[in-house]
């Protein structure tokens, strides 16, 4: 299946192939508000791309919207969101359902209110299992445990058999990344995802997205309010402002010479404070 | 001179079985004036402990001051009259579950001084409207409802709420983790003001050390229910002696790049 342009030089053919993603002008109105007025920005396959902003600025809706699934009232009002070539506003339900596990998945802030507290957590795993990929109920248990045990959770056996108010926020999280991962998505969508975490939690999460990048080339659409966070995984960032893109490029160059005047106050925000204040106080 | 607060000895136990101890002999001061930084991972101790100071959870043992007077053995009648005297304000972690979702923004803030039986309704509103100048908030948001508010709007809300009726002691737990840079910023002046101006102490739950690098004056790590590294905050957190509180440290994210580990493991 591997083409072998894409064989012979990876990065070149990032950028030569079809992105991964491609929102372009996209509008977002609830009701006669416009609330997202023209953003654009395109994914590589592999890439892994920051959405940053205020509260407010768009991010989250923007990152709703290319899952399909905006809030209540909220409507895509112009532009086209382009998963692997197809436009997804013509998708109907079944199509999004066979998109979404083997193209395209998530994971967000609150994990516990994602899962079911009635069920044990290997129970909707192996749901998703054997709805997304047709395994059989014994192969999508052992499949379940691979999973639960490739996430860095401890004795997956016995993780399987839990109940959600049994676990922690960050194996409630990584529970939520197996599901995400369970379809071997393309692009993995991570809507403040580590928000709610323990700082030591918070660094393990990260890790388990990086080595999940890694290792099933897959790409990643992080938003965050916390640009260090942003800095860990990402290649490339665009800094939404009201609805807006005000600036994008890549992490490094964003963040040590931001070009726009909010991007400049973000920077300068985030530094005020932190520990490497510290050292020089 | 006598701490603001004084906590000594402090024993929490899940049920009356000794061995689950969630908080095992802790102890906390704070000056009038101070911030100091109470950090720990999940489970560690730090919302009980703060709401052990404020009698929502029983002490097993130990002991708990306010101004040099005990208040952790108070029951019934007088433990209501020490509430209602709001000097021990706790500012809680979910804005938007804490606030009534029916009941406006300066209504909330003037509850405390109406509860208390302050003066007249108007002179609480403009006590409300005071606290919320003092947050950095526009008296005309007063108006609204909690849910039409931002998350960093919220936060200061409560933290008005409790302004509004003068604590000496001011506990908030994790007030800046889920809010953007500008808005922690803001919270995090307002603390230090209040500290400088009105000599609050304050004592804040955080997991976000950078935070309290900014603010605090002195930081506690709370592991397993009990404080394993105290000191000065520069001290514990530029060099950190307990292995926990250097794992901790280790974990924090820079804006300046990844950590070794994601280096390793990203492409």
């Amino acid at each position: 299946m591997t083409s072998p342009l894409l064989a012979s030089d990876p990065a070149a053919a990032a950028s030569a192939a079809a992105p991964l993603l491609r929102v372009d002008d996209l509008h977002l109105t609830a009701g006669a508000r416009e609330l997202v007025h023209g953003v654009s920005f395109g994914l590589a396959p592999g890439e892994a791309i920051g959405l940053v902003g205020e509260s407010g600025s768009g991010k989250t809706l923007t990152c709703r919207a290319i899952l399909g699934v905006p809030p209540p009232g909220v409507t895509v009002s112009g532009g086209t969101i382009r998963l692997a070539g197809e436009d997804v506003a013509a998708y109907t339900r079944r199509q999004w359902d066979r998109v979404r596990g083997p193209r395209i998945a998530a994971v967000f802030q609150d994990p516990a209110s994602y899962l079911n507290p009635s069920l044990t957590v290997g129970r909707q795993l192996t749901e998703v299992l054997r709805v997304k990929n047709g395994l059989h109920r014994r192969v999508a248990r052992a499949r379940a445990v691979e999973l639960l045990a490739s996430m860095g959770l401890h004795r997956p056996e016995h993780v399987h058999d839990q109940y959600p108010y049994e676990l922690s926020g960050g194996m409630l999280q990584r529970v939520l990344i197996a599901i995400a991962v369970s379809g071997d998505p393309d692009l993995l969508v991570a809507d403040e995802a580590t928000t709610a975490l323990d700082v030591t939690v918070q660094a393990e999460v990260l890790d388990l997205i990086a080595t999940l990048r890694a290792e099933r080339q897959l790409s990643l659409l992080l938003v965050s309010h916390d640009l260090a966070v942003v800095a860990q995984l990402c290649d490339r960032v665009v800094v939404l402002r009201h609805g807006r893109v005000v600036e994008s490029g890549p992490t490094r160059q964003v963040l040590d010479e931001p070009a726009d005047p909010y991007t400049r106050a973000l920077v300068a925000d985030h530094r005020e404070y932190g520990l490497d204040r510290l050292a020089t106080r | 001179m006598t701490a603001a607060l004084e906590a000594d000895g402090v024993e929490v136990w899940l049920g009356r079985r000794a061995k689950s101890r969630i908080l095992d002999g802790v102890g906390l001061t704070a000056r009038s004036g101070e911030i100091v930084g109470l950090i720990g991972e999940t489970g560690s101790g730090k919302t009980t402990l703060a709401r052990a100071i404020v009698g929502l959870a029983p002490l097993h043992a130990g002991t708990v001051r306010v101004d040099g007077t005990p208040v952790s053995g108070l029951r019934g009648a007088e433990l209501r009259r020490f509430r209602r005297t709001g000097r021990v304000q706790y500012v809680f972690q979910d804005p938007l579950r804490s606030l009534d979702p029916d009941v406006t923004v300066l209504d909330s803030v003037a509850e405390g001084p109406a509860i208390r039986g302050d003066g007249r309704a108007a002179d609480r509103r403009a006590r409300a409207v005071a606290a919320l100048e003092q947050v950095g908030l526009d008296p005309a948001l007063g108006d609204r409802l909690p849910g039409r508010l931002s998350g960093g709007q919220r936060q200061r809300v409560t933290i008005a709420r409790a302004l509004a009726v003068d604590p000496r002691v001011l506990l908030l737990d994790e007030p800046v983790s889920a809010l953007d840079a500008a808005n922690r910023n803001h919270v995090l002046r307002v603390l230090d003001r209040l500290r400088r101006e009105r000599e609050v102490a304050i004592v804040m739950i955080s997991h976000d050390l950078g935070s309290l690098a900014g603010i605090a004056d002195r930081i506690v790590v709370l592991y397993r229910g009990r404080v394993v590294e105290e000191g000065p905050a520069a001290r514990v957190l530029l060099e950190p002696e307990d292995p926990y509180t250097q794992r901790l440290i280790a974990s924090v994210p820079s804006i300046d790049g990844p950590r070794p580990t994601y280096a390793r493991s990203t492409r």
